[in-house]
């Protein structure tokens, strides 16, 4: 199934979907809110598009400074070209250590590598300690928004998978409640811990340190109560100095949720103190979209969630529908350059409203690569036959403008006195939901001829 | 001064009260206006689609066709966004594209930014709700897009100002999609309708009894669901609007 099957089943639930969209748009309305309150917030998406193009332009040296200072604090830096390499370095570390009980907080990088399922296999517990993150992984889904892992679950579903999982007293939707139960239950995982994995929102190349960013401070628990640390990057959260992150802590929240800053923002510029950190960073196809002619702004992402909260398609087909590890405009563009042929629906998953290219707080021109991603679906032959055939008539018709004439005058005359059931069949996706067109008498143009020979006589 | 009058293919097919209004108002404003006669398409379904050697072939045609006026003028701001926005992948750098670009106008913002009429001497005595399409919008820059912290504008409510008796109603969500997009409206039928049919409710909680806009394909999408679920609302082009046209589109029972 593609995304417009998998969004039509969702949809429906109608009164869900609402639900889904209005909790969205509530966090789209509450970034609005947040950006107006900052008079530069232009200036400072400017500025941080600027720093993350000049950043990508030169991230080989970037990066080997950002290792060189690291090494220097004491923090072993690790090289992965892809997925299963990222996975069998992080093993060799708890290997290393005898680690069998693994405390994480929320990486999207770590979900992209399916590094839970790699730890399980070999006998390893993996908690994620985020609350959403949490919730989801009990169920065993995966997070349908990188941000908000599990706001496809109402209070309701919470309930009844902590009740499962925790023994949560039944029925019991209070959210202070439950969270308090996880809370508890969390503080065991932590303290019980043998190594610590976080991702990473920026690391920092003149400091060789790198910083996260959560509302729960679960990251700050996981890396600095087990003796060792793992903190896995994608080669593109490099930026240059300390004082660039300033323009990415006051963009990322605002935009994320519509809170002024994330509750922490924590630095880890070494290892616990007789302990081991220890930071592995990840290619696994990022390095062909930097190379890519329309694709590398993409990289830019500091994965706010902003584009998801506003797309009007994300809000009313959910996370799941996008089949990917990083679903809404965002996921749609970088997908599709990693594997086009499985995530080929995913560029016309989208009306085109550019409301994400706006929104976004390092101005990537989302909408433009979607349309991009459309011509290279094409070009890989990938589009739908029928569809492509039409579209060739149409462009032939477009081009010998009398016999498209015809065929308009030809419709006017006809469709107008077909019966309904011709007209609204299982070919007409028009008219699925819709009423058709009325057709009018005449077209413009006869309109127009007729009014020009009026004129001369 | 001539005008090259621009008529997206599927208006000059299914509304051609509308594409008359147009040329209407442009000539009120004095200007002499031409519609070139072997204008088509824009080729904006097949860029929509990916279909690029389509799309490169009608850019071309276009430009040839419409190089010779001193402003091509049209009733929607996606297609000539798509002329002045999607053409230069194909076109960037031909002389003849690179001076078409600059003198393509949406027909409100032609009249906002150039002619800058005074009053259009018409009255509009009904609520309307004024759907902002996206490309018109965002693209074309008709307007202030909610999602930036810019001054606010928007040419569009700045000509219906010039209406009398006009009673603008207030949105919920002022810009947001309607979800037609062109082939996504087909593609993606179900969320398309969704989209659509939240904006129409949108439209009516506010107390709008007229939704209009400057793209009809928007508003021909909505009103295929308005008419589907029997709703109390009817579009109108803007352009009507101020050429003094009088609401069309009486809700049509169900056959």
């Amino acid at each position: 199934m593609g995304h417009p099957e998998l969004a039509a089943k969702f949809t429906q639930d109608v009164e869900r979907t609402h639900w889904h969209d209005k909790a969205l748009w509530f966090v789209r309305e509450k970034r609005d809110r947040a950006s107006k309150s900052v008079p530069e917030w232009e200036a400072l998406r400017r500025m941080a598009q600027q720093i993350k193009t000049h950043t990508m332009a030169n991230l080989d040296t970037y990066l080997e400074t950002f290792e060189k200072n690291a090494k220097a604090k004491g923090i072993q830096v690790h090289w992965a070209k892809d997925a299963e390499e990222h996975n069998r370095i992080t093993l060799q570390i708890l290997n290393l250590h005898n680690a069998k009980k693994i405390v994480k907080s929320k990486s999207m990088l770590t979900e992209e590598c399916h590094l839970n399922p790699y730890l399980e296999k070999h006998g390893i517990e993996v908690v994620d300690t985020d609350l959403g993150e949490r919730i989801i992984q009990f169920r065993k889904e995966p997070p349908s928004h990188i941000v908000l892992p599990a706001i496809h679950l109402k209070k309701e579903d919470v309930s009844k998978t902590f009740h499962e999982h925790i023994g949560t007293e039944e029925g019991n939707n209070d959210p202070t409640y439950l969270t308090r139960a996880a809370r508890a239950h969390l503080r065991e995982k932590f303290l019980g811990a043998d190594v610590g994995i976080t991702g990473v929102n920026y690391a920092i190349a003149d400091t060789g340190g790198v910083v996260v960013c959560t509302n729960e401070g679960n990251a700050d628990l996981g890396a600095t109560i087990p003796k060792v640390h793992i903190a896995s990057m994608g080669i593109e959260k490099i930026i240059p100095r300390l004082e660039d992150l300033a323009v990415f802590t006051r963009l990322l929240a605002r935009s994320a949720t519509g809170q002024p800053i994330t509750s922490y923002t924590s630095h880890f510029h070494g290892p616990v103190e007789g302990g081991e950190m220890h930071v592995i960073i990840v290619d696994n196809g990022r390095s062909p979209i930097l190379g890519s002619e329309h694709y590398s702004q993409a990289l830019n992402c500091i994965r706010c969630g902003a584009c998801m909260n506003t797309c009007p398609v994300y809000r009313r087909s959910g996370g799941f529908s996008y089949e990917a590890t990083i679903p809404g405009p965002i996921g749609s563009t970088l997908e599709p350059c990693k594997n086009l042929a499985k995530h080929k629906t995913l560029p016309y998953a989208c009306s085109l409203c550019a409301s994400c290219s706006n929104v976004c707080p390092i101005r990537i021109d989302l909408h433009h690569q979607l349309y991009f991603h459309r011509q290279d679906v094409v070009k890989a032959g990938l589009l739908d036959k029928k569809k492509e055939r039409a579209l060739g008539f149409a462009g032939w018709l477009f081009q010998h403008p009398k016999v498209l004439d015809f065929c308009g005058k030809m419709a006017r005359k006809v469709v107008p006195f077909l019966p309904r059931w011709m007209m609204y069949t299982s070919m007409n996706a028009w008219g699925e939901h819709r009423e058709m067109m009325d057709f009018p008498e005449k077209s413009f143009k006869e309109l127009y001829v007729e009014r020009q020979k009026r004129k001369q006589s | 001064m001539k005008i090259g009058l621009f008529i997206p293919c599927y208006m000059n097919e299914l509304y051609p009260g509308a594409s008359m209004a147009t040329l209407e108002l442009l000539e009120k404003q004095g200007l002499e206006v031409e519609y070139p006669l072997e204008q088509t398409c824009c080729g904006q379904p097949m860029a929509n689609t990916g279909c690029t050697k389509d799309m490169e072939t009608l850019a071309r045609r276009f430009v040839t066709l419409f190089k010779k006026y001193d402003y091509v003028v049209g009733p929607s701001g996606s297609c000539v966004s798509m002329v002045r926005n999607n053409y230069a992948q194909f076109l960037a750098g031909d002389p003849d594209f690179e001076a078409l670009k600059v003198k393509t106008f949406e027909i409100c913002e032609f009249l906002h930014d150039i002619i800058k009429p005074e009053t259009f001497n018409v009255s509009f005595p009904y609520k309307v709700g004024l759907h902002n399409s996206c490309h018109s919008h965002r693209d074309a820059g008709l307007g202030a897009p909610s999602e930036r912290n810019i001054p606010y504008f928007n040419k569009l409510e700045a000509l219906l100002a010039k209406v009398d008796d006009i009673e603008l109603v207030k949105l919920e969500r002022v810009d947001e999609c309607c979800g037609f997009g062109g082939t996504f409206a087909i593609t993606e039928s179900a969320i398309s309708a969704f989209m659509g049919t939240d904006r129409i409710n949108d439209h009516l909680k506010a107390g709008a009894e007229i939704i209009t806009g400057a793209d009809l394909s928007c508003l021909m999408h909505m009103d295929g669901l308005i008419r589907r679920q029997g709703k109390p609302l009817r579009i109108i082009h803007i352009v009507q609007i101020l050429n003094g046209g009088d609401p069309h589109g009486t809700p049509r029972t169900r056959r």
